[in-house]
């Protein structure tokens, strides 16, 4: 689970993290009071809030440039946040329909000594985590660690003890952090990590971590990701969720247990499993097709589930014919059919719709289907299936 | 022969008396898989019955070990009880636990592969369909089957699969029992971001095994233990192997299903995968329906016979 930069900022506040003093608005009326509680005087950032990258670079639809402003005054800045506010923000990672912005964070501007950059993750390789820090900051870290990975700096932590002083000294060290600046820096790792660790953060990202002329070490950005396996347990960072973020087909989807991603092609697909899911839509595209979903009905899908599914599939008004992929191993291709054909009917479906069932009690499946009196092209491999649905939509 | 589990081992399962658990213990034991004990915390004295079976349950895995000698866990545990049913088998000394919950918090799984430092049990999962090593009678029933895979689709040979994916796992299995070819031993390694066993483990207990004569790998988006299996194959392994990567289509930094599968860099891609397997000399499988016939290829360039 994502949530927005003000709110990971709220986070850092908890834990200590120090960080640019901001205010955060979610109707336009907030905006004065939020603007009145920042120093009196000096420049604002008004930063556009939406789960997407690349927001100073982005344009509005009404042309409207940059989600991220630099304003020399109050009343510039309000007229920036009434320029935002509602409107839709396009960047490189939203895809061309953009995110509209439904909150607005207010920080004051401060003095930029250096830019650095500061991660804690999950290291896959190690199965612990892993502090990263670099001297490059402000820019893509995947780029600095393709072309200068010596200006990467990472420490691994052990989690029966957590992280050490000596951990965030060494990151401090490494990044030629002297007197305050050093100092403070270790603290805040100190309080980020314990951040991290108690919100069952997946990824908390710091970029661009800033110092200042004065000594200071601030997060100037923050981009925070959780375990959706552990939400169960931290109902306080459940509650950051924000549904306008999310695909209203993905959250219907998630109503019925089934894993559903939304993507940009015509050919829906339902499958069971999320291996066998990814590659179906991976031969959809080797046939010269285009997936619609990434949709995992699970391992002992239900004829609800599966009628739940196909409503959910048919809302894309890009979809041009469906395929179901089911390998029942354990469960019942029959229970499958027999959700195909009521959902087909019930939604009177009206685009083509090839199944592939194979597994447990095949035979009956099939003949559910073939006695349908529904169109329903049956295939026997996932080749045969992905080709035949191809050629239908084509 | 076979990796990891014979016909012959001895299973207890902790989480018995749940639904899902309970379940796929009757299709074990109809598989022929000996399945001695159960562990339901509470429940110590009452029996899991099914047809003729009628299997002791425990309220402590160590009781249930001492008893009735199992070496091999099962756990259907919900995700928040999980680790703790991990750790309890792991204390109690067994060879092998077989993770299949779904759901577990990652942070659990970092303090459990923690825990298992220096300890002598092999952890399979979790998230996963778990192992399979068919038996001689018909549908492969004799065997050993722990976890949740369809027993009836395998057929004892000579091939070793490994894969995240469980129903991708099925999928190869049944290609190549349909095409006559049997399987020595299935693992799923299961689709979390932290896991017990990873592909290079099993590669390398699959390369051991004089039983194994050809290997299937599966893997998908995320991570780089397919390429770190990958060099060590072209390193190591004699025999052919094939392999398949799914997520190709899987957009950047969106989680497809698994909680492993999510496109981090460059280097976690499916192309990058694809490009280092056939780099390390596997078989690649263009789709997942020439997954068999991948490895028949792999085989008949070596000369290798896999049936």
């Amino acid at each position: 689970m994502n949530i927005h930069e003000y709110q990971a900022k709220e986070l850092f506040e908890k834990f200590g993290v120090a960080i640019p003093r901001g205010i955060s608005a979610r109707t336009m009326a907030e905006f004065e009071p939020a603007l009145s509680a920042l120093a009196a005087d000096g420049p604002i950032i008004v930063k556009s809030q939406i789960h997407a990258g690349g927001r100073g670079k982005g344009t509005f639809t009404d042309g409207f440039k940059g989600g991220v402003k630099f304003a020399k005054t109050k009343a510039e800045a309000l007229e920036f946040a009434n320029r935002m506010f509602n409107n839709t923000l396009v960047t490189a990672q939203t895809g061309p329909a953009g995110r509209k912005v439904h909150a607005i964070y207010f920080t004051e501007a401060c003095d930029i000594k250096k830019e650095y950059y500061l991660a804690i993750l999950l290291d896959r390789a190690s199965s612990r985590p892993v502090i990263v820090a670099s001297t490059e900051g402000g820019v893509e870290i995947e780029k600095v660690a393709h072309e200068t990975p010596e200006k990467i700096f990472k420490v691994i932590v052990d989690p029966a003890i957590g992280l050490m002083g000596y951990h965030a000294r060494e990151l401090a060290f490494k990044l030629g952090l002297k007197g305050d600046e050093f100092k403070n820096c270790v603290k805040l790792i100190i309080a980020l990590y314990k951040m991290y660790w108690k919100t069952d953060a997946s990824m908390v990202e710091v970029n661009p971590l800033i110092t200042t002329p004065t000594g200071k070490v601030l997060a100037l950005d923050a981009k925070v990701s959780f375990d959706d396996n552990a939400l169960f347990r931290r109902p306080e960072i459940l509650a950051l969720r924000d549904l306008n973020e999310e695909d209203p087909k993905e959250i219907e989807a998630s109503k019925y247990n089934l894993s559903y991603i939304a993507l940009d092609g015509n050919i829906a697909c339902l499958v069971n499993g999320a291996g066998l899911a990814m590659s179906t839509m991976d031969i959809i595209k080797y046939y010269g097709g285009s997936p619609a979903n990434f949709l995992d009905v699970g391992g002992g899908a239900s004829k609800d589930q599966v009628q739940a599914a196909f409503k959910i599939i048919l809302t894309d008004p890009n979809v041009k014919g469906i395929l179901v992929n089911i390998f029942g191993g354990i469960m019942d291709c029959n229970t499958v059919a027999t959700g195909v054909v009521a959902a087909a009917r019930d939604l009177g479906l009206k685009i083509p719709l090839v199944v592939r069932l194979e597994g447990n009690n095949v035979a009956a499946g099939k003949k559910t289907l073939s006695e349908s009196g529904l169109t329903i092209h049956s295939a026997d491999t996932m080749a045969d299936a992905a080709q035949k649905i191809v050629k239908l939509v084509a | 022969m076979s990796i990891i589990v014979t016909s012959e081992t001895r299973v207890l399962v902790q989480g018995i008396t749940g639904e899902f658990g309970g379940r796929h213990t009757k299709l074990s034991l109809d598989y022929g898989t000996k399945i001695v004990a159960g562990v339901t915390p509470g429940k110590g004295g009452q029996f899991f019955e099914h047809g003729t079976h009628k299997v002791p349950i425990f309220n402590t895995a160590k009781e249930a070990i001492a008893i009735t000698g199992a070496t091999v866990s099962a756990v259907f545990v919900p995700p928040p009880f999980a680790a703790d049913a991990i750790l309890e088998g792991v204390d109690a000394g067994l060879d092998l636990i077989v993770a299949i919950t779904e759901g577990i918090p990652v942070r659990h799984m970092v303090q459990v592969k923690r825990a298992m430092l220096g300890r002598k049990t092999r952890l399979i999962g979790p998230n996963c369909p778990g192992i399979v090593t068919p038996g001689t009678g018909k549908d492969s029933v004799g065997g050993c089957r722990i976890g949740i895979a369809p027993g009836y689709i395998h057929k004892k040979g000579h091939v070793g699969v490994v894969s995240r994916s469980g129903t991708l796992t099925y999928e190869a299995v049944y290609q190549l029992t349909s095409n006559g070819i049997g399987q020595s031993t299935c693992v799923g390694i299961g689709g979390d971001p932290v896991n017990g066993t990873s592909h290079l483990d099993v590669i390398k207990m699959f390369n051991d095994d004089p039983e194994t004569w050809g290997i299937i790998v599966i893997g998908e988006i995320g991570g780089n233990a397919e390429v770190e299996a990958a060099r060590w194959i072209k390193a190591n392994c004699k025999k052919p192997v094939a392999g398949f990567i799914a997520g190709a289509t899987a957009p950047a930094g969106r989680r497809m299903g698994h909680a492993g599968a999510i496109v981090g860099g460059a280097d976690d891609t499916a192309a990058a995968k694809i490009a280092a397997f056939k780099e390390c000399g596997i078989e690649v499988a263009v789709t997942p329906s020439d997954m068999a016939d991948a490895l028949i290829r792999a085989a008949k360039a070596k000369g290798v016979k896999l049936a």
